[in-house]
């Protein structure tokens, strides 16, 4: 039985992942954000605000759907899938968008500012900053501002200062350090609420908490609807949000086989790819220690992925810590794959998921056929794809 | 004694502020780094701050950003950073030299080696920038076994607890950020430096450094007047940048901007 009270502990580790690898200045304001963060997540207004906006804004719970036609073409496992994908705008980052800025409201802070990679988590909080009157400043790579444009023009239209990034792999890890640049600047009035479980102490837990209603609500709902738990669950991991917050609630269940599939890129045995828990090995990179994909030299690697939101060489700590526990199991799975299960969930049951979530359906596809039909595999199927359509269009000359 | 300790007794016996150049190890190639080293002292520098390259520097701004990714491109890791100063004390065994960088080089090199190796080097100090003293529990008491003085930096929003707790486990010196933000902004209000300066005193018998901010033999002296060090890096960085190329023109330029700051402070 995992020990998931230590997750993290009072410095903020899991096992030897995590901390606050961050300049001592910022150690009181994370410990602030810490102490705001416990005083108001069990008071009655904090939860009520937050599931009022769950339910009425979010349109929570999501429901699960059960693939019959995908199951069916696959053969073997029955795949499930947890509709964050139908979540108002989006994705699963809405989640915990709403969470920080509430929070970041709560604290008196001026302005909100974040990273983004696909744009998910720059539209969330720039939605939740325009539904709570705060300013909002995302920073995102150039080459993902264009090739996410829908969910940039959206942005734009929510209100928010975008900043584009020009320097280094012009993509999410440089979008974290440009944000963190600007937050520097004024870390006592500005909050830079991270977009995934990663990120000095107390992000990873902060961020798993609130998206940790994602396993909660499926749990409950696998049971009614199946009367069982699901034999296996799976979620594609870049940072780990999703996966986190579908895996949370079900870490307990000794019998639920997890796992989380990473970007394989061009290839594992390319430079390009971003499969960091495959691959990584243990450093410390934008503010906490974490596997990640780097040279010798301790120099991060200029990774890759087909899905601008998988595109990153750490990983949030947690997610290193469940590797080296065994307890969820980590694969990865390439770009070609990717574009094939996009167009097949797209064309069996229309739903056009995004480009991260496929690569967790193109796992569970390669596996389930090899399993029984009274098998069963839940997905997070965490964003759709409306955003990457016609990148894939022109990809597949379609 | 360590080099650091010794270069504050003396400054302080002759009643001099330290003067202290950072350039970035590498900057802006391999070969110049030694040179400018020796120049930097022959122009006034009483130690030296040497810049580990880092892709991701979280808290520099864009010129000391931009001289990491020139070093980069040559390559230049942590290994190469201390076979430079290995090289430097072949010449001058007195001048305290001090790595500053982030933490992950040495996390990948690991804490033992690391210390180790940066000792042997002839290293008198480190400060990384992303390690708060919380997180030092492993690599501060190796550093200090190898006679390598941990650095801190002290911001303007430190409250008096976070002060206490930098200077307990800093040794040598600690250094005041003079500015919020990042390495090469905006501009430094005197009065409230002279506040925070005279708070560390009442806490600590470190010397303080002060550096964020200084452009000119000007603000050197200002400063100069607050503080027992004045810590000087974009405004070199950038003539290193601005001649790149041309090793004799940027020994030049910088030892005649440091020639200057010297003369400032020492007015």
């Amino acid at each position: 039985m995992i020990e998931t009270s230590l997750m993290p502990d009072e410095n903020g580790y899991f096992g030897e992942y995590g901390g606050q690898i961050i300049p001592p200045e910022l150690i009181q304001i994370m410990n602030d954000i810490n102490d705001a963060y416990d005083e108001i997540r069990h008071t009655s207004a904090f939860q009520d605000e937050l599931a009022d906006l769950n339910k009425h804004y979010v349109g929570r719970p999501s429901p699960i759907y059960y693939a019959k036609k995908l199951s069916k073409q696959v053969g073997g496992a029955r795949i499930f899938f947890k509709r964050e994908d139908l979540n108002h705008t989006g994705a699963h980052k809405i989640n915990h968008c709403l969470g920080e800025a509430l929070l970041a409201k709560h604290m008196g802070k001026t302005k909100v500012l974040a990273e983004t990679g696909a744009g998910q988590h720059g539209v969330a909080l720039a939605t939740a900053c325009a539904l709570m009157d705060l300013e909002c400043e995302i920073h995102m790579g150039e080459i993902d501002i264009e090739k996410e444009h829908p969910n940039v023009t959206k942005m734009k239209i929510l209100g928010c200062k975008l900043v584009p990034v020009t320097r280094g792999t012009k993509t999410l890890k440089d979008a974290v350090d440009s944000a963190f640049e600007e937050y520097l600047k004024d870390p006592v009035n500005y909050f830079y609420a991270i977009g995934s479980v990663v990120g000095p102490h107390p992000f990873p837990r902060m961020v798993r908490d609130f998206q940790s209603i994602v396993g909660k609500e499926a749990r409950a709902q696998f049971l009614e609807e199946q009367g069982k738990l699901p034999d296996i669950v799976m979620a594609c991991v870049g940072g780990g949000s999703n996966a986190i917050g579908l895996f949370t609630e079900f870490l307990p269940d000794e019998s639920v086989e997890m796992i989380g599939v990473e970007p394989a890129g061009k290839g594992l045995d390319t430079p390009d790819n971003a499969a960091t828990l495959t691959l990584g090995s243990k450093g410390a990179l934008h503010g906490f220690k974490c596997y990640n994909l780097q040279d010798d030299n301790g120099e991060p690697l200029p990774v890759y992925s087909i899905a601008s939101g998988l595109d990153y060489p750490g990983v949030g700590p947690q997610h290193c810590y469940l590797k080296d526990l065994g307890r969820v199991r980590y694969e990865s799975v390439d770009d070609k794959a990717c574009l094939d299960a996009f167009m097949t969930l797209s064309r069996t049951e229309g739903i056009i998921p995004a480009l991260e979530s496929a690569h967790a359906v193109a796992y569970a596809m390669d596996i389930a056929k090899d399993m029984s039909p009274d098998q069963t595999i839940l997905i997070n199927l965490s964003g759709r794809g409306d955003k990457d359509a016609d990148f894939v269009a022109e990809r597949l000359s379609l | 004694m360590s080099r650091i300790q010794s270069c504050f007794a003396e400054l302080k016996e002759s009643q001099r502020v330290a003067l202290i150049p950072f350039i970035t190890a590498g900057d802006s190639e391999p070969a110049l780094t030694v040179p400018l080293m020796h120049a930097l002292v022959e122009s006034g520098a009483d130690l030296i701050e040497l810049g580990i390259p880092f892709s991701d520097p979280m808290a520099d701004g864009p010129v000391i950003q931009k001289a990491a990714e020139r070093a980069l491109e040559h390559n230049v890791s942590l290994r190469d950073v201390l076979q430079m100063v290995a090289e430097f004390r072949q010449r001058d065994a007195a001048t305290p030299v001090l790595l500053m960088g982030y933490l992950n080089p040495v996390e990948v090199m690991g804490y033992e080696a690391f210390s180790a190796e940066a000792g042997e080097a002839g290293v008198d100090g480190v400060l990384i920038v992303d390690l708060p003293p919380e997180e030092g529990g492993e690599i501060l008491p190796l550093l200090y076994a190898h006679q390598i003085d941990p650095v801190f930096l002290i911001a303007p929003t430190s409250d008096r607890s976070r002060i206490q707790k930098i200077c307990d486990a800093s040794r040598g010196y600690v250094y005041y950020v003079s500015l919020k933000g990042i390495t090469g902004a905006g501009h430094l209000d005197l009065d409230s430096v002279a506040r925070r300066v005279s708070e560390i005193r009442e806490i600590s018998q470190l010397p303080i450094g002060v550096g964020f901010g200084i452009k000119d033999a000007a603000t050197a002296a200002a400063m100069g007047k607050l503080a027992d060090a004045v810590i000087v890096g974009s405004a070199i960085v950038n003539r290193i940048a601005e001649h790149q190329g041309d090793a004799e023109a940027t020994i030049k330029a910088v030892s005649s901007f440091v020639g200057e700051l010297r003369a400032g402070l020492d007015r």
